[in-house]
């Protein structure tokens, strides 16, 4: 039922958003990487004045087992103000979360108890692969137009093309496949907007059989994971250029565009460089008429010793830093980079994207080095900082530490545990500081492992905005 | 046409030139992006023309229907679409859709005009017009009639348009050089609902009225 004013969630602009009240909860995608039991939503209280503040207080299980939850997002976010298609009387209220390797899509609504989401809606994998051509979907957008859902894997999990689907608004049914014109694309992964440039923009991970049973080493030596990131036409629907970073950068993951509707850059993260092992942040931009890419961030391996390492690293004797996440928060000052190899959450001051700044840094877990939180000294920690969001307001940053179940088990092949960090950011001068008071783990997530979170409300990765 | 045809079309122009669907938010859109009042006054124009067309062919066909048709016909006809037209857009959660910000001046007229007629935008105008005294000039019930009707019906939805730029000029102006976007959270009440209320009272009006 649509609403008299609109959801006090949307904000017309990206100034406004960072104004937002701090969120109270989180959703965060867990499951169970022997899919013997079902994955889950879990809820956590994320008010500091609450007596259950950084602790699980709701739960819900999904039908299936199997799913491997890994990113979720909202059915409706501030794109719902945008001038061509208004309709800002819908609620931010259901969460369309995708089995990553089921291929399942869940639709959960967080309304009347926002602490016990309920399930309304399966899309079945036949409904994805039969009316749009996909399996394996991952990256959901709240579009002003329709919900745009990111697939890696083509119909019954063949080998692709991945692309877009898109799924209506209100009944949750997919439309199709939103390309009219794939061009020379065929890896999917990550996708965003400029919005108000009519620009789309995609990046490239692997297709089902390069990734669901692990990293594969002659893939990637060969060079044949994704190193290329592709620009659309957002309204025609058609493909524009493709980027090329060079075929040493392997996977193109996370795609983070200002927030702010009149720039037309954003940062994209690389993997790994078959080269030397290190990450890198590059930045698109524009170039005359045409996209173009910068690296701005290059992240060094960190040597090691190889009887440390995983059987995977060991002939390298260096643990990369993997960086498998970033997050631009709101107002498009910092960016954080995850380096899930050597367990640490890097700071960027990106004022001048051309030009980052470090600022800060968190070490937590990693390959070798098993940092424990500062608070809790006694526990070492497996796995590192992945999936990162960011509050509205810039003020708090999560952190979980699972990546994806099969690769999780070749990089921390002595168990990747959970655990999901807050931090505690200086807006100002920028630098991190772990809450001693949120830290749950282990047993607190019931032998799942954790993967994406979002705030309740929105955060720095689930919204954009058409106006400056 | 009479005092209160005339104020009846302004006031419904006046109604939908507030609609920020109808254009003016776009139009503010347009102006912030490129920091440019100029530009904001620019996407007027083409939003207007667009609005025109839409309301223009209903008033049009309305008004000629009239002229050589039985007014109670046409009347209880129009009075059964506006009612359920009007139902449909309040109970059904479906909104337009459409993707690209970036429109040349009549590709922005274009998407008035699509925006004006999936809104039933000149639909509304159907009880003024059908309330409106017929033909006039003893000519009613010939085919002849029929294009001086048109022209009748093309004049309203002129005289509506010009109520609609006017509102959707002001509001677009005070948004964007006095309250700031940020109005929109607080102010934007659910017009589409009001909208769909209006269209099935005005539904019911001309039944009544033709009954």
């Amino acid at each position: 039922m649509s609403r008299w004013t609109p959801d006090p969630t949307f904000y017309a602009s990206p100034r406004e958003a960072v104004a937002a009240p701090a969120e109270k909860l989180a959703y965060v995608a867990a499951f169970d990487r022997s899919a013997s039991r079902p994955d889950a939503l879990a809820v956590l209280d994320t008010d500091p004045d609450s007596p259950d503040y950084g602790r699980v207080v709701g739960w819900t299980d999904l039908p299936h087992t199997g799913d491997e939850l890994h990113h979720f997002g909202w059915n409706a976010c501030s794109s719902a103000l945008c001038p061509t298609a208004p309709h800002p009387h819908v609620e931010r209220r259901y969460l369309i979360v995708p089995g990553l390797r089921s291929s399942r899509v869940h639709v959960y609504d967080t309304q009347p108890d926002p602490r016990a989401p309920k399930l309304v809606k399966v899309i079945e994998p036949e409904e994805l692969a039969e009316k749009a051509g996909y399996s394996r979907p991952h990256t959901v957008h709240c579009g002003p137009d329709g919900i745009y859902l990111s697939a890696l894997g083509g119909a019954d999990g063949t080998d692709g093309p991945g692309g877009i689907a898109i799924l209506d608004h209100t009944t949750f049914e997919v439309r199709g496949a939103w390309e009219a014109d794939r061009g020379p694309q065929r890896l999917a992964y990550d996708f965003w907007w400029h919005y108000n440039h009519d620009v789309l923009v995609t990046s490239e991970w692997g297709t089902p059989s390069m990734v669901e049973d692990g990293i594969v080493g002659e893939l990637l030596l060969g060079r044949k994971y994704g190193h290329a990131i592709h620009f659309w036409d957002l309204a025609k629907r058609r493909h524009v250029q493709r980027v090329d970073l060079g075929d040493a950068y392997q996977m193109t993951l996370e795609l983070r565009p200002a927030h702010d509707p009149t720039k037309t850059y954003g940062f994209v993260g690389v993997v790994i460089s078959v080269e030397d092992l290190s990450a890198s942040i590059w930045l698109w931009h524009r170039d005359g008429d045409a996209w173009a890419v910068t690296k701005v961030i290059d992240i060094p391996a960190e040597p090691a010793d190889p009887a440390d390492l995983p059987d995977l690293l060991k002939p390298f004797g260096a643990v990369p830093p993997l960086v498998t996440d970033i997050d631009l928060s709101v107002d498009d000052k910092f960016l954080y980079v995850s380096c899930w190899g050597t367990g640490e959450l890097l700071q960027y001051d990106v004022t001048d994207p051309f030009h980052p700044v470090r600022t800060g840094s968190v070490r937590l877990g990693g390959i070798v080095r098993r940092t424990p939180h500062p608070d809790f000294p006694d526990e070492a920690l497996a796995g590192g900082p992945q999936m990162v969001e960011i509050s509205r307001d810039g003020r708090r940053v999560y952190v979980s530490n699972s990546l994806y179940g099969s690769w999780d088990d070749q990089f921390y092949p002595d168990g990747v545990g959970a655990w999901l960090a807050k931090l505690d950011v200086d807006t100002e001068a920028g630098g991190l500081t772990p809450d001693p008071r949120f830290f749950p783990r282990g047993e607190e997530f019931r032998g799942l492992r954790v993967h994406q979170t979002r705030l309740q409300g929105g955060d720095a990765s689930s919204d954009s905005y058409c106006f400056p | 046409m009479t005092t209160t045809t005339w104020v009846a079309l302004v006031g419904l122009g006046a109604f939908h030139g507030l609609n920020p669907a109808m254009g003016w938010l776009f139009a503010v859109a347009r102006g912030l992006q490129e920091r440019s009042r100029r530009v904001l006054l620019a996407a007027l124009p083409p939003i207007a023309l667009g609005h025109l067309a839409s309301v223009g062919v209903v008033a049009a066909l309305v008004s000629a229907t009239r002229s050589v048709a039985a007014s109670t016909a046409v009347a209880v006809a129009g009075g059964v679409l506006l009612v359920g037209f009007g139902l449909w857009r309040l109970l059904s959660e479906r909104h337009f859709r459409w993707a690209g910000m970036r429109l040349s001046a009549g590709q922005l007229a274009g998407w008035s005009f699509l925006m004006s007629s999936a809104h039933g935008a000149g639909l509304m105008l159907l009880p003024v017009l059908l309330a409106d005294p017929a033909g006039g000039d003893g000519h009613a019930g010939h085919l002849s009639a029929a294009p001086v009707g048109a022209l009748t019906g093309l004049a309203a939805a002129g005289v509506h348009t010009v109520a609609m730029l006017g509102v959707a000029l002001a509001v677009a102006l005070l948004v964007y050089e006095v309250f700031g976007v940020g109005v929109l959270r607080r102010a934007w009440f659910n017009v589409d609902r009001l909208w769909a209320g209006v269209l099935v009272a005005a539904g019911v009006l001309t039944l009544v009225a033709a009954a």
